[in-house]
């Protein structure tokens, strides 16, 4: 090769650009988060429903739509004073973050943060709503 | 006809995609094996590109100078569009490879009453060429985060920036915008502008097309269809670690978006994509113009018939001595 | 031989919206007056290339060899290992279209594949099918072709319409240089003995005489000594130049055309009274008589065998260094090319103006320095004396030849010395000029009789703007550093802007220099009254 040695090193950067995501988990146990559904309030509910799928919604519709719903609500709360929402199948909710959607999650840690790290996202949720003061657990 | 065909090709690769997913059920096979397929292929392809043209040598030392030469010291040579060192090689490397130096330039000849041709600015390729490719890294970048366990601080300011306007939610990412304006931009002027619709191959308007599928395949996820990232991150990340999985109920628009993407890897070191690489290659952009300070080798010069002086001499002699001319041999 | 166009049939006949039919199924029409006549089977032999036969581009038959696909993807083959050039530039092309209106040609006649993408398409198209797989397995939708006799006849009357000047490589994105794949086209061409008689015939000669007008030793030396008559005519001062000196300081090459016809002759006496005046001790060459080099224009073999002469004739005389006149691609060889074929120059100094003392560094390696870096060096020490109102009945402005320009970057010094020896001096539009200045129409070769229609259209970029400078500020004469410049502007400045002359810098500088023991001068070195002291320039 002619010029090789500056061309091996602008392969070389190439190549390190190219693998970046192999060589950076080395070493990191990389694992699918779980968010617990695992609250009093949860309980409770799935006891009254005698079903798991207790949200709002559909568990596969909050995956994917959560955070559509939660601005909807809030423009919804905040822009129109609508505070009442009606679920797909006909159970009636306050719109509410704090007091609906915290009252049965009151985990934030183990339910809203195990994701949104794992994804690394930072929703702004909480620069106007207070955190939900927790007990203990780790984040 | 190869703006339709190359179309073409791109619906069917969606078509196929969706087919592949949603008819035959094929996830581990557009999940895993046709993305790894195509980095294997784009990574060895890329390298054995460069490695092909390195193998060809420069011969002779020919920047395109753009500037004033190093010449007497007191006037002012202008080191970077007409370099005679290494320093000056590299800025101007480094304004041509991130902010396109020569295309800033670029003008536009009209040829108007009088008659006169008239040259105006034209910074619109420029522009849009710098905005496709900016975004096109930043949205690479962005995308770190689905192939990186703990995501570096860096990408994360990234996203932040690029999200800052809060529009939406998701957020709105400005670069996708840009993005897509910027490749449609470039798309439009090949059917618009009659010389470069004429110069337009297939392999110019394909992965236009190509892009602008991927472009709109991320978009309709993120924004309006909806996958569950935590899903898409769990595959993605398996595949960051060699350990791939295929969860469960990841949306068909997630597959076409990948399946999309592995074509353009795989397509890419066939193509004039290489561009990327190639354009650190070019000599008349990567040499400093000091030919007459510094002999420059050319590995292949051979001895070539001269016509020697005494050969001159013996055409001439008598008529260079009649001359007065002197000569070698009397 | 067709009429030759009127300067109002060019505009009209320009279009710059292509045709409707794609440029592959558009077949080549060798037009009348585009094009130059074929290379005699005289010049060839005496060059030893091959196909050496006299032929008629215009005839259906070119005769060529039985075998002529084979030579040329041979030839083709071959290159692309040799030059990385050639290869990169037939793969990373976008086709964005940057180039499409930088180049002259297109510009003044607005044929589709004068277009420098279009012209590289030309080529890479058949690259594409007999080199890459794509092409292979897509054929035309891969943007590939077969290589048969059209396409042939095709690259030939193109890539003879291309001057290789470099304008669209400085817009190009990654720098892809026409200029590399014309030279690569007519190397190919050249395989086939498909060269141009006006490039083959100076190039013959000089290989054979010393220079391309083919002038003999007593021919150059009669030729000088006419313009020595005149000279003691305006300035009273008899010169006697030295020819073929062995023990003189320095060389001088300049291109031949200055040696034989005006304009050109005019720099020539500047030279001539510059070095008398300064007492220098140089010498010319009747064997290295050439600074120019059509074999450039041919291929890089012939290009380094003519380039040889300069410095072997500097070794034979045993000169310390090498000073080069006026002249466009000339120095595009001296700078880019000469130490690499012909070098190392270890027998010669580092270049060193015995009059100021200045050490050339800029030319440490080649030993060779442009003339207009030695007398802006001269006048910078304030070692010439000037009188630039004697050029006061010219209003000036200055062309940068394509080569010296993007080829070298000479771009202030010939500006500073017009500075010092004219007092009406204007630039053409900044985008015309420097870097991005426009070919005279005619360069590479083409500055040929029959072609007339095709550097007048490829002169029309330039002419326009001249014709801008000449309508705002009255200019009135077209100052350059390049032989081929003053023919060709000459006739281009005739035909677009009549009005305008073409000068050689230092014949202005001949004209502005106040020799010793000269009589006071009545006209300038055209025999021409100087402009009345103090009182308005006659125009």
């Amino acid at each position: 090769m002619y010029n090789g040695g500056k061309i091996i090193i602008g392969l070389a950067i190439f190549l390190g650009i190219a693998t970046l995501p192999f060589f950076s988990n080395i070493g990191t146990a990389v694992k699918r988060p779980e968010p617990s559904l695992d609250t009093p309030v949860i309980k409770e509910v799935q006891a009254q429903l005698g079903r798991k799928d207790v949200c709002v919604e559909p568990k596969a519709f909050m995956q994917a739509n959560h955070m559509r719903l939660l601005n909807e609500w809030r423009d919804s709360a905040l822009r129109q004073n609508k505070r009442l929402y009606i679920s797909s199948d006909g159970r009636k909710f306050t719109i509410s973050l704090q007091n609906t959607c915290m009252h049965c999650h009151s985990n934030k840690k183990e339910f809203c943060d195990r994701c949104h790290n794992y994804m690394a996202v930072k929703p702004y949720c909480w620069d106007c709503h207070i955190a939900p003061k927790e007990r203990g657990g780790q984040s | 006809m190869s703006a339709f065909v190359s179309f073409a090709a791109v619906v069917a690769l969606v078509l196929l995609a969706i087919l592949g997913v949603k008819g035959a059920g094929l996830t581990g096979l557009f999940g895993v094996a046709i993305p790894y397929a195509a980095l294997a292929i784009f990574i060895v392809g890329f390298l054995a590109r460069i490695v092909k043209w390195g193998r060809v040598p420069v011969p002779f030392r020919i920047p395109t100078t753009c500037g004033q030469q190093k010449s007497l010291p007191w006037i002012k040579q202008n080191k970077i569009e007409n370099p005679s060192g290494t320093l000056g090689v590299l800025a101007r490397m480094f304004l041509e490879v991130f902010f396109f130096r020569s295309l800033f330039r670029n003008l536009k000849g009209e040829l108007r009453e009088g008659p006169k041709i008239a040259y105006g600015s034209d910074k619109w390729l420029w522009m849009a060429g710098l905005a496709f490719h900016w975004t096109f890294l930043i949205i690479l970048i962005r995308h770190l985060r689905f192939f990186i366990f703990n995501v570096p601080p860096a990408v994360g300011l990234v996203e932040r920036l690029d999200s800052f306007l809060q529009i939406g939610a998701p957020l709105l990412y400005i670069t996708d915008v840009v993005f897509l304006a910027a490749v449609l931009f470039l798309l439009i002027r090949r059917f618009y502008i009659p010389q470069v619709k004429y110069i337009s191959l297939a392999a110019d308007y394909f992965p236009l097309f190509l892009i602008l599928g991927i472009g709109c395949s991320g978009v309709l996820m993120r924004y309006f269809l909806k996958v569950n990232v935590v899903g898409v991150k769990n595959l993605t990340m398996g595949l960051a670690t060699f350990n791939p999985v295929v969860p469960q109920g990841l949306g068909t628009i997630f597959y076409v978006h990948l399946f999309l993407i592995s074509v353009l890897f795989a397509y890419f070191p066939f193509s004039k994509l290489m561009h990327s690489g190639g354009v650190f290659l070019s000599p008349t952009r990567n040499l400093s113009n000091n030919s007459r300070i510094v002999r420059h080798i050319n590995p292949w010069n051979y001895p070539v018939h001269v016509h020697t002086y005494e050969e001159y001499e013996n055409d001439f002699r008598e008529k260079m001595k009649a001359a007065g001319i002197p000569v070698e041999k009397e | 031989m067709a009429k030759e166009m009127k300067p109002n049939e060019i505009i009209q006949s320009i279009n710059y919206t292509p045709p409707a039919k794609p440029w592959m199924e558009l077949p080549v029409e060798i037009k009348p007056g585009m094009f130059c006549w074929g290379a005699k089977a005289k010049s060839l032999n005496i060059l030893g290339l091959p196909n050496a036969r006299d032929w008629n581009p215009s005839h259906e038959d070119w005769k060529l060899p039985e075998n002529w696909k084979d030579t040329v993807l041979e030839g083709m083959a071959d290159r692309l290992k040799k030059y990385r050039s050639f290869k990169l530039f037939m793969d990373i092309c976008v086709r964005c279209g940057a180039c499409a209106d930088k180049c002259h040609f297109f510009l003044g006649s607005g044929d589709p594949k004068n277009m420098p993408v279009l012209r590289a398409e030309l080529m890479r198209s058949v690259y594409r099918r007999y080199f890459t797989t794509p092409g292979k397995l897509l054929g035309k939708l891969g943007g590939a072709r077969d290589l048969d006799i059209n396409v042939l006849k095709e690259w030939w009357y193109y890539f003879f319409q291309c001057t290789e000047c470099r304008r669209c490589s400085v817009f190009c994105p990654y720098g892809i240089d026409t200029a590399e794949i014309t030279i690569m086209g007519r190397e190919m061409l050249n395989l086939l003995g498909l060269n141009i008689e006006w490039i083959a015939g100076p190039a013959s000669a000089c290989y054979m005489k010393g220079n391309h007008l083919g002038l003999e030793p007593h021919t150059i030396k009669s030729n000088v000594e006419f313009m020595l008559d005149d000279i003691e005519t305006v300035t009273g001062i008899k010169i006697d130049p030295p020819f073929n000196k062995k023990g003189a300081d320095i060389l001088f090459v300049t291109p031949s055309g200055d040696l034989f016809a005006d304009p050109g002759t005019y720099t020539c006496m500047g030279y001539l009274m510059l070095f008398h005046e300064l007492g220098l001790n140089y010498t010319w060459s009747t064997y290295a008589s050439e600074g120019g080099n059509f074999g450039f224009f041919t291929s890089n073999e012939t290009a380094k065998r003519l380039n040889y002469k300069i410095y072997a004739e500097a070794k034979r005389l045993g000169v310390k260094w090498i000073l080069g006149g006026e002249c466009g691609h000339m120095w595009r060889v001296l700078n880019q090319y000469m130490d690499t074929w012909n070098g190392p120059a270890d027998f010669l100094e580092v270049p060193r103006s015995p009059i100021t003392g200045t050490v050339f560094e800029n030319a440490k390696g080649t030993k060779m320095v442009h003339i207009a870096e030695f007398t802006a060096d001269l006048i910078r020490h304030g070692k010439l004396k000037l009188d630039p109102s004697r050029n006061d009945d010219l209003v000036v402005t200055y062309h940068d030849s394509c080569n010296t320009a993007r080829g070298m970057g000479i771009l202030e010094e010939p500006r500073y010395i017009i500075r010092n020896i004219c007092n009406n001096f204007y630039e053409m539009p900044e985008d015309t000029i420097r870097e991005k200045t426009f070919c005279c129409g005619s360069g590479s070769g083409l500055n040929a009789g029959e072609d007339m229609d095709l550097r007048m259209k490829g002169g029309l970029a330039r002419a326009n703007a001249v014709r801008y400078v000449q309508q705002r500020y009255g200019v009135n004469m077209l100052a350059n550093i390049c032989a081929i410049d003053r023919a060709a502007l000459t006739t281009s400045m005739n035909y677009w802007c009549p009005g305008v002359g073409v000068t050689g810098v230092h014949e202005m500088v001949a004209n502005a220099l106040v020799m010793k023991g000269e009589k006071p001068r009545e006209t300038n070195l055209r025999g021409e009254p100087l402009p009345a002291k103090g009182g308005e320039g006659n125009v």
